[in-house]
Parts: C-alpha cells; structure tokens; sequence
C-alpha cells in the first residue's frame, strides 16, 4: 500500500480471496468463496493506528473492528485480545462493531475468516500490539529510564523504581498519529492472562434479560413500516399493481413499485401487513422450475464452469490396473439458513444521505449495494451493523437492507421492514444443492491407490460483495443482474493446491507443479468441479460446499474401509500424512474410546434398534482449522429414525482464544449439522419453493433428546490462529452415516436422512 | 383504531390500535419491548413467546384485543440485568446463548412449565419444548440451564 491504488485494485490484487486461493478467481468460480475477508482502504486508513484504537482521558480504551457478532462470540473474544495485548482490565475496552462511519473496512465477517485475520500479526491483534509498544515508548520517555526497565499492568506503565504513569496520562483524548507497526511484538500465549481464557459472552446478561438491543429493536424518530410482496413463483416478473386494492387499508402511505420490486409502506406494522397481503399483483409467470425428482440429474446435464484442482494424470490407467474399484455418488440438497428471526433492517434515506441499520455480514459491501440502489454518492450512505438473528452465512440481512432502502427513498421517511417467514424462506440465498461422484482403485495390499472426484455445484447469485447487489433477490428485482455461469472448460491445475473449498479429499497428496499440499498420502489424484447455474440464489451457508464436499469424501472413505473390512480410523491414518489431521482423528477416537474393528457391526441385528459409531475428520479449508468428529447413533429400524447419541468432537484451530466460546460453537456447530444431515432441505414443485415454513422445512426443536457432546481442544499456542465455528458442522452428517451404516449395514448416500431414505437404504441391504 | 388498556411488566399502557393487531407488534412497536420478537408470525418458533395467566403463550397469533385485563409478561418482565429472575440467572450461569433471538421463547416456555409443574420429568420438559426452535443449536447449554434452575427452585 506504499503507492496510491484504487480501493478495487487493492481488493483484486491483496484480499485473502487471493492470497488464499492463489489465482483461484480464474479457475475456481466465484459463488464458493465466503466473501472479502481481508482488510482494504476506505476513509479509516487500515495503515493508522488510530483508525482501530483510541485512549480516552480516563484511560478507558475503544477499539474499532470490521468483524462484527452474531452470536458466534467475536465481540468477546475481540475484546479480550485488545485488553489482552493493551495490558488493561477487560471492562475498560469498548469495542465497536461493523460501522462505515468508523471502523476499518474488514469486508465480510465470515469464512471462519474472523479469528485469523485479526488474530495474527496484522490488523486488530497487530494495532493493540503497536499501541501498547508506543506507550511504553512514551512511559520511557517521560520516566526517563528505557523501554526494558517498565512493566504494564491496568494501563499503567511501571518502573522498577516504583515510578508509574498511566495510559490516559500518556495519550489520554489524543490520536497516536502512528502507523500500525508490523515489528510490534504480540504478548506471548504463555503470558496470557485474558485471551486463551473462557471469558463468558459479554452480551449474555442483556440477552437473558431480554435487554438486548437487536436490529428487530431499532427505532428511528419518525419510522414507518415496509413489507415486501415477492413474486409468487421463481423467475415471475410483474405484469401490473392494482394500487386501489389496497387504499382502503388505514395507514398505508405508498405502493412501491421498481421493476419487479414491490412493496408497500404504511405507517404501523400491522397495517403494512395487511397491505402486503391484500396488494394484488398481476405477475408474469416464471420460467417454471425443474422437476426436484430428477434435479440431481437435471444438474450433472447442465453446461457448466469447470475447474481441475489436481489431476495426476495417471487416473485412469490405475483405476484400469486397481484391484478393486469402487464407486458412489453422493447427493446433498439445496438447505437454508433459516435464522429464527426473519430478517429486519431499518433505512432513513433522505434526499442527500442515507442510514441503514442492518444486520449484514458486510457493512461495506451493503454500503456499495445501497448507494447503486438509491443513485447516492458512496459516502453518503451510512451503514451500521446492528445484531440480527443468527445467520449462519448469507440470509436475508442484505437483502431486507436493500428492501428497506428502496421503500425509504420512496417515502423518504425512516422505514422498518420485517420479512415474514415465508419472505425469508423463498428469497433467501440457498446453501448450494451438490452431486459428488467418486471412484476409488485399490491396491492389492488393500491401499488406496488412485481417487477420482468430480462435483456438480448449483450456484446463482451470491454475496454481493462490492459490485453485485443482483446477486441477492432485492437487487436483482431493482433491476441488477445476478452473478450466474459462463461454460468454461478446465484448465491444467497452475499455482498452489487449492482446496478452499475443500473439493480435494483429504486423503490425497494434492499435489500441483511437483508440491504437494494435501493432508494426505494417495497418489493417483483427480478433482473436477463444474459450477451449474441453479434455479434458485445460492449463498455461503455455514460450511458452504466444504460440508457438502466432506459429507461425500468422508462417507466413501468408510465405503473403502469396510469394503476392505479396515477400521475406519486405522484405514484414515494409513492414507493420512499431515501431523495436525492424523492428531484431531487420533484424539476423538481416543476420547470416544473407539471400538476398533471394521464396519458394519457383525452382530448388526436386522430389525429393532441398532447402534452403531461412525468417523469423520477435515483439514477445514485445507488449512484452516483441523477436526474429527465421532458419532454414535441409534437407528430403529423399524420406523427409519435415527437418533444421535453422543458425539466426540477433536478440533485444533492454533492457538484457542475462547475455551468456552469454542466449545459453544462446537456444541451448536455439531447439532445445526445434525439437524441438516437428518431433515433440512429445500422443496418445490414445478414454480415455487414449497419449504415455507418450520413445518415444510424441518429443523430439531428444542424437545429432542439432546446428544452428550464431548469436545477435546488441542491447543497450539504458538501456530497461527485459524477458523473455528464452520469445522464441527463440517463432519456431522458423514459421521451420522458412517454410524448408521455401522449400526445396519446400510449406506445412506443422501442428505437428509429421513426416515423414508433410512428405510430404503436398509431394504437393499444385502 | 380503538384505544385499548394493556397491562404488560406491571405497568399499564394506553395505546391506539387496530383491536386485531397481533400483540406481538404492539408489545414490540407501541411498548418498544425487546424481549419478544417476530421470528415466524405463525406460532411455530416461539420467538414472540409471553406469560399470559403463567401460560406461555405466542404473541405473534394473538390479536391485542383478546388480552383484556391479563397480564402480560414478557422476557424483561421476569428480572432486570442487575436482578435477574433464578431461571434467567441460570442461562447466564450456563452460558447457554448464542445470538440469543430464541429465548424468550425457551425461557418463558420453560418456566411456565415449572411453574405449574415443578417436578416435570425429562419427558414432560421435552414435549413441552417440542415446538420451540433454536437455529444456533444451543440446546446443549439451554437444556443444562432448565434443569439447573428446576434443581434450585426444588
């Protein structure tokens, strides 16, 4: 950043998007990346050191982050890291979260991104660093005895002589007019004394109490409320409203209409409801949908954007000259993110300046988003995170941002807007539908020889990023066009492995140009993916692909093993190589006890209830976080139901910054994937979504027989810090069907494992 | 719009309503309370969950009009962050949040439960909890949390 370059050069040429995955934009799509996580240039110079940190006269500290909380625990771990390396009392650091008006543009909060990058040596972790570095500096000066003769404690600064000064007294109320050092050294894991600790989540009380300020809560002098009237079916445009069939409704202040964006304002919620539901609106029909029957085939027949992440071009011959081939394909539907609450933000959008109070994942990307949509200058939109229901990815917090920008221009008075149930469910961004095809040739000594994979990924839309508000429904309906496929065959694989998406099994070498970064030891290797253009908007959801992707490696895996009649832990070890894989898979399994024998049990009995335990691991990412996950399960095998027991999670994401808060994410992580792997799945039929609500969409209720979760963290204090909260939910539903096929000797190979799928699987049982 | 009496946390508010506005919206627009929320408007979460004669009931589906004289009782009813109420203070002892959008749905489900029943086995506390969602999957933590204030209030 030592010449002048633009914010968007910067983005493309220095973004973890890039350094990540290389040259991945070329070759591997767009729509599987989480977003910008990295920090860029805006108006708060991420280069200052008080664009992050700033004393105040009384000595209390305020740090300004890009990563902001829903719930995973950011807002607390980020404030022990400042009081951790600032040396100061937690209670004196107030950290504040997503703000365009203030804080460093960190792009998106997500990705498992958050913790490694400001965590590390650079940006947060890099600033308190400097911060306290120049202090000290400053101590030493006005006590007149050098730097290595003080001592940091509360915010002040001591000498052996007794002599002190405190932080206020040093910078109190003044800017540092520092750059964020990249010498300043980081307080040692092994002096911590806040950070590693497990600090219980800040905002615990206010929630209990029921106190909590979310986005839902805003008020705005003056606000009015919106709704949205979607199209009915996917692809449906409007034809006309019939503005008249909705005047008789009290209250209501406008019928918003913008391409096919339609809308309504009224001056209470409930009038606006009633608007909504009463506009009639003469819509175009769509395109119609694909049959859901034949959608796995519908998409392996698409055109498709492909990309070769190894090829070790021997693939064929050895599956040719294996002892054995095996053969699976596995499928994963279409899930949603389905926040409890349904998305709300809050837009005041005057006629030079704009405010938006949303509970976006990306306060700058929304920014850019609003100010295509409402013509304003990029700096005269506001936008400040305010905490909405947990999101898990993309759920419709961009997109009701963008809905209440729209009807507040309309108005130009403050409009809340509350999506219903049935808004969120049908315009939300879909965590993609997959098929994940695999051989596997086996060596006469019983070794994997050569594995081949190949992917088909629906995908439409996405983040918006900074460029695309087309790429959530509201933008597109404006008229801004989605991020869709262009067919593009692949090419040779060029650069470093990328496995981001974690496309590549963990058990190959994965190598590239001669290096080989994969976690594993096969050596006859080929991954090709093929992005097909979905007919519905897709988004990261928790774990974005890298689930899906894992749910098929890690099952055939156990597909090999018994085929092999291994142990499914002996036979992971014998293809794995990378120490900190080989130690999460170890560690689970010792903690589980791990009954060692081949799968299925041979006494499985063939009806009644079956028990059974079941493996998975992952190199999250390729190297963002290592975990095992062992589940032991019930299955009745009379009514198809399976029921998990108890889970034994390893993780090892480096060093841990929040015990309690990582064993919170695991906890959650490992039971929202459960409850994907047995029932989340999104319907339609020939023009609409039909899982519209939590009865057409289910989910685990709070009444069900929760599973022990026993987590064991490994803590590596001295490695870099890695993601934490996506590795967990990675593994459970393989783990689940490893355990079901443990327990009964039937293969499941789609998700969710209803009780009609379990049925079938256990009627073909040989 | 009809002026309706409404008596929420101990206090009596006057407000100017359509008398078939879900409580739901005058509890959380009208009052501005936090502690119900809007998370499906189709009583099947439990987001908008209020105490209405020690009943957890769902605001979202209930029309203000039919509260008549009962109390309402919503999640910053129960106690104050200074003072929270023993089932509240068992959530904060447990830790069993995560965005926290779900509870007064878990809460107030669970200590009307207690309340009228306060030796409710595991399977009265699971059908009693069978419609009330956490997406964050807390339940874990939520669950210890229950049993830790049914425990202390033995």
């Amino acid at each position: 950043m030592k010449k002048e370059i633009s914010r968007r050069d910067f983005v493309k040429a220095s973004g973890w998007l890039v350094v990540c995955f290389s040259t991945a934009s070329l070759v591997e799509p767009f729509a599987m990346a989480q977003g910008p996580f990295d920090t860029h240039p805006s108006h708060v110079d991420p280069e200052k050191l008080d664009s992050w940190l700033a004393v105040a006269s009384d000595g209390t500290v305020t740090a300004y982050t890009g990563k902001c909380d829903f719930g995973q625990g950011m807002f607390t771990v980020q404030t022990q890291l400042v009081a951790e390396e600032l040396c100061v009392p937690i209670e004196n650091v107030s950290l504040i979260q997503c703000d365009t008006s203030v804080t460093p543009d960190q792009g998106t909060t997500s990705g498992s991104r958050s913790t490694p990058t400001n965590f590390n040596m650079q940006n947060l972790a890099q600033a308190a660093a400097t911060a306290r570095e120049a202090l000290v500096g400053k101590a030493a000066q006005r006590l007149g005895v050098s730097v290595d003769q003080l001592t940091v404690e509360n915010g002040i600064v001591s000498a052996k002589s007794g002599r002190h000064i405190s932080y206020s007294e040093l910078i109190g109320g003044r800017h540092f007019n520092i750059t964020v050092s990249s010498a300043a050294k980081r307080i040692s894991p092994s002096e911590w004394k806040v950070l590693g600790k497990p600090v219980p989540s800040m905002d615990r009380v206010a929630l209990a109490t029921g106190t909590f300020e979310f986005v839902h809560n805003v008020h705005v002098p003056g606000m009015v409320h919106g709704r949205v009237v979607r199209p009915p079916e996917i692809g449906a445009t409007v034809s006309s409203v019939d503005e008249k069939s909705v005047q008789h409704v009290p209250g209501l202040i406008k019928v918003v209409v913008r391409n096919n964006f339609v809308g309504v304002v009224a001056e209470k919620q409930w009038q606006a409801a009633q608007a909504a539901m009463g506009l009639k609106v003469t819509w175009k029909p769509g395109p119609g949908l694909p049959a859901q029957k034949d959608f796995y085939d519908y998409l392996r027949k698409q055109p498709s954007h492909d990309a070769m992440l190894v090829n070790s071009n021997d693939v064929d011959n050895k599956l040719k000259s294996a002892s054995r081939v095996l053969k699976a394909t596995y499928l994963h539907p279409y899930q949603a993110h389905g926040s409890i609450g349904s998305s709300c933000a809050v837009a005041d959008v005057q006629e030079h300046h704009a405010t938006v109070w949303s509970a976006t994942q990306s306060v700058y990307p929304t920014q850019h988003g609003v100010s295509a949509l409402t013509d304003l200058p990029l700096e005269s939109v506001r936008v400040i995170f305010v905490r909405g229901s947990g999101c898990y990815g993309l759920n419709a917090a961009d997109t009701v941002s963008y809905d209440a920008a729209l009807l507040s221009q309309a108005v130009h008075r403050p409009v809340r807007v509350q999506l219903t149930r049935q808004d969120e469910f049908i315009s939300e961004n879909y965590g993609s539908a997959c098929v994940i095809e695999q051989q596997a040739g086996v060596d006469v000594s019983g070794s994997i020889d050569v594995w081949d994979c190949k992917t088909w990924t629906a995908s439409l839309g996405g983040r918006p990023e900074y460029e695309r508000p087309g790429n959530v429904i509201t933008g597109m309906l404006a008229g801004f066009a989605p991020e869709t496929i262009t067919p593009q065959p692949a090419v040779k694989p060029t650069g470093n492995l990328r496995n981001g998406n974690n496309a590549v099994p963990s058990y190959v070498a994965g190598c590239v140009n001669g290096k080989c970064d994969g976690p594993g030891s096969i050596r006859g290797e080929r991954v090709l993916t093929h992005q097909v253009k979905s007919p519905f908007f897709t988004g990261p959801l928790r774990s974005p692909v890298r689930l899906q992707n894992t749910f098929a490696h890690e099952c055939f895996m156990d597909e090999i093993a018994a085929h092999i009649k291994a142990d499914p832990v002996a036979y992971r070890l014998q293809h794995l190589r990378e120490t900190r894989i080989i130690d999460v898979v170890k560690a689970a399994a010792k903690a589980a006890n791990w009954d060692a024998r081949p799968s299925p049990k041979h006494d499985t009995p063939s009806s009644g209830i079956a028990m059974g335990r079941g493996i998975a691991c992952v190199a999250y990412e390729g190297d963002n976080g290592y975990a095992a996950l062992v589940a032991e399960v019930e299955v009745d095998q009379q009514s198809g139901t399976v029921q998990p027991r108890r889970f034994v999670v390893a993780l090892d994401c480096g060093p841990i910054s929040n015990p309690d808060g990582l064993r919170n994410q695991i906890e959650g992580g490992v039971l929202q994937g459960t409850s994907r792997a047995l029932g989340e799945e999104i319907t339609w039929d020939d023009r609409k979504v039909t899982s519209i609500d939590w009865q057409s969409y289910t989910t685990l209720p709070l009444g069900i027989q929760v599973p022990n979760i026993d987590c064991v963290l490994i803590d590596r204090p001295t490695a870099k810090a890695m993601g934490a909260g996506e590795a967990a939910i990675t593994l459970a539903a393989a783990a689940i069907g490893n355990a079901v096929f443990d327990a009964t000797g039937a293969r499941i190979r789609e998700v969710p494992f209803t009780p009609d799928r379990v049925k079938a699987a256990l009627s073909t049982r040989l | 719009m009809t002026a309706i009496s409404l008596k929420v946390n101990g206090h009596v508010h006057a407000v100017d309503v359509d008398p078939e506005t879900p409580l739901l919206y005058v509890l959380s627009d009208d009052l501005q309370l936090r502690g119900p929320k809007f998370g499906c408007g189709l009583a099947q979460c439990g987001a908008c969950t209020v105490l209405l004669r020690g009943r957890a009931v769902r605001s979202c589906v209930i029309p203000v009009s039919a509260v008549k004289q009962e109390e309402v009782t919503t999640l910053e009813g129960l106690g104050t962050p200074e003072k929270p109420h023993p089932i509240q203070q068992a959530f904060i002892d447990e830790g069993a949040t995560q965005c926290g959008f779900c509870l007064s749905g878990v809460i107030l489900t669970a200590k009307a439960l207690l309340d009228e029943n306060p030796k409710a086995s595991d399977e009265q506390m699971l059908e009693a909890m069978s419609n009330v969602l956490c997406r964050c999957f807390t339940h874990v933590r939520m669950m210890r949390a229950i049993k830790r204030y049914q425990r202390n209030r033995a």
